[in-house]
């Protein structure tokens, strides 16, 4: 009976009509606005042919620069936030009351959204902020202490919204690791850092990687905290605040998307990279034997 | 560590786990064992008493609470497990899933830093010693699960470790392989001739591969034996169920002599063995295995008529469910029966065995 209706259903079977709605959606949510852009990008305002607005971005410093200043911050914002979740998730990688706690505790800053961060950032480590204030107070540090308005600010903030994310994504990858191998590892003479260095690493180079590849496209794509924490007429102008005038100060839509597009582009050059490097990685589950 | 040693000795080893209450529960208690090198020492008991983690001690995965454990002269329950260099075979087999064959055997080699052409000949002998040679380069996910298990078996081997300790490692194989692998680690275990311990939950498995068996139950030793003493003189109740004595029954002593008992219940005499002493008490319990009973020649002793009821066909014999005046008793016979068959049963009475405990 039931081995009957599990059959699958023959090719050019009528059932599979069913999955149009779905297209549609994605066509019309995705696919079109992207093939627009895509579209009205090799259609200059001023005319100039098929490539003129890029080539344009290419060749104006103001423009092609910004790709640096983001990927200057985006790329130290990845390895922060990816290097600094491993140490923390491996320490909390056990249930326990501290990892509840110190979870509960990074799930908030991804709640309250990057312009409430910026907020309490430029109170916190604005030139009058308590920061400054606590390093002065205490003779820490007696120079001007400048976190806003510039690099840092920035940074700061990419670090703040977007380590949770990858500790909270490092986490689970380090516990679905069997804390069994590292006990085998341990009898077979591996002190704790051979047992990380040759065990969980390399089972959590996959996850790793793709922690990074989000967590780059999440701070390629900064705008708000470029804006309210940086410098955005120059030290952290970065992709984004250039399609955003370019679209809504000069209203040159046919530029502003052959500058998204390249910043979708460079998104997806890196993320291949990363995942050309995962490759090299073994990427099965990270469990012993049959269970 | 020291290869050459002649003895690993448990001294009242225990251990201790706090409770989500806050008070704390023995897991195992007063664990005292001389191994001698080359023997093959069983730990055997239902789940939860204690035998894994008796094995974790061993093997440094957890601490002890109390008590202490020497190779020789050496103490090593103070050691962590990369300086106790025992090979430890898991239940899961627990092999890194991102290391081929040769990598994952040769890991040990490699962390105490042997050279590179004596790791790929050492890896290759101790493959060859599991009959595993031509797997070399396969990632553990590529082979079976006995395969796995050779793997996880020469990788414990090759470090030529003083104490081979193996947890459960048959317990994930079909029922072929496992009595096939029964016979090979017995092999490797005589080819390297040094300690092995086994942590097995099967009876068969303890009787047929170990030197000497340690029956656990609840975190303490009931009974430490050879095979032989183990299934034929359980020392207490609780072993002697352990062990296949299904048939347990109160009767009353109506006299002793040294070991020899009369057995008294419903007008049925039996003469019976004490195990232990008795303490002089008047009702004891007794057990006795299905395998033991026999149909009985006329005028025989120890007998007892019996009614079967119903019968479960092994092949060679018959479990069968008989009723009689002690009770439902189950006993295992050759031959063709059927529910309903009036049968006379003999039992020997040294195979009745009397202990001072209520049934």
């Amino acid at each position: 009976m039931s081995a009957a209706s599990l059959t699958v259903a023959p090719t050019g079977d009528r059932r599979s009509w069913l999955v149009a709605p779905a297209v549609l959606v994605l066509l019309a949510l995705f696919i079109y606005p992207f093939i627009y852009g895509v579209v009205i990008s090799t259609q200059p305002l001023e005319g100039g042919g098929f490539w003129a607005n890029y080539s344009h971005f290419f060749t104006t410093p103001s423009q092609w620069g910004t790709l640096w200043v983001t990927l200057k911050l985006a790329v130290p914002a990845t390895l922060i936030n990816v290097g600094l979740s491993v140490p923390v998730a491996f320490a909390l990688r056990r249930n326990s009351r501290a990892q509840r706690i110190v979870t509960t505790l990074l799930v908030i800053p991804i709640t309250l959204g990057t312009v409430l961060v910026a907020d309490g950032m430029l109170t916190f480590y604005g030139p009058a902020g308590w920061f400054p204030q606590f390093l002065q107070g205490f003779h820490l540090y007696m120079d001007e202490v400048r976190l806003t308005h510039n690099f840092w600010g920035v940074l700061i903030s990419l670090v703040i919204s977007g380590f949770p994310f990858a500790f909270l994504l490092t986490l689970s990858y380090i516990s679905g690791i069997d804390p069994t191998l590292a006990r085998a590892a341990g009898t077979l003479g591996a002190g704790p850092w051979n047992q990380f260095r040759l065990i969980y690493l390399p089972l959590l180079v996959p996850g790793l990687s793709m922690a990074a590849a989000l967590s780059f496209v999440q701070a390629f794509a900064v705008f708000p905290s470029a804006i309210l924490l940086g410098a955005p007429a120059g030290p952290t102008r970065v992709i984004s605040i250039a399609a955003y005038e370019a679209a809504f100060e000069q209203y040159d839509y046919g530029m502003a998307s052959a500058i998204a597009i390249v910043m979708g582009f460079v998104q997806l050059l890196i993320v291949c990279a990363i995942f050309a490097f995962r490759r090299a990685f073994y990427s099965g589950p990270a469990t012993s034997g049959k269970g | 560590m020291n290869h050459s040693f002649q003895q690993l000795r448990l001294d009242a080893v225990g251990r201790k786990f706090d409770t989500a209450s806050g008070s704390s529960v023995a897991a195992l208690s007063g664990l005292s064992l001389d191994i001698r090198r080359g023997e093959f020492i069983a730990l055997l008991g239902p789940s939860g008493c204690g035998k894994s983690t008796a094995l974790n001690c061993l093997a440094g995965l957890t601490s002890l609470s109390e008590g202490s454990i020497w190779l020789d002269d050496t103490r090593i329950d103070v050691l962590p497990p990369e300086r106790r260099g025992f090979g430890m075979v898991f239940q899961n087999y627990a092999l890194f899933p991102h290391m081929s064959v040769r990598d994952n055997v040769g890991f040990g080699l490699r962390m105490r830093g042997v050279r590179k052409d004596e790791i790929a000949r050492r890896v290759q002998s101790a493959l060859n010693l599991v009959q595993l040679e031509g797997h070399e380069n396969k990632l553990p996910g590529q082979l079976s699960g006995g395969q796995q298990q050779r793997v996880a078996i020469a990788r414990a081997i090759v470090i030529e470790p003083p104490v081979i300790l193996m947890d459960e490692p048959l317990s994930n194989l079909d029922a072929k392989l496992r009595i096939e692998m029964r016979a090979e680690i017995r092999r490797i275990h005589r080819q390297l001739e040094r300690a092995t311990i086994y942590v097995t939950h099967d009876q068969d498995e303890a009787l047929s591969m170990a030197d000497r068996i340690v029956v656990m139950r609840t975190g303490s030793v009931q009974q430490i034996g050879t095979p032989r003493e183990v299934y034929g003189r359980p020392r207490n109740l609780h072993v002697a169920r352990f062990m296949g004595y299904r048939n347990v029954v109160d009767f009353r002593v109506v006299r002793q002599v040294d070991e020899d008992v009369s057995l008294e219940r419903s007008q049925i005499q039996f003469n019976g063995t004490a195990i232990g002493t008795l303490n002089g008490r008047q009702e004891v319990a007794v057990a006795m295995r299905p395998d033991d009973f026999q149909i009985a020649a006329a005028g025989q002793a120890n007998s007892i008529d019996a009614v079967v009821r119903t019968l479960e066909f092994g092949g060679r014999d018959s479990l069968l469910s008989v009723a009689t005046d002690l009770g439902d008793l189950y006993v295992r016979l050759p031959g063709a029966f059927a529910p309903g068959d009036r049968i006379r049963l003999h039992i020997p009475a040294d195979r009745v065995l009397a202990y001072a405990e209520a049934a």
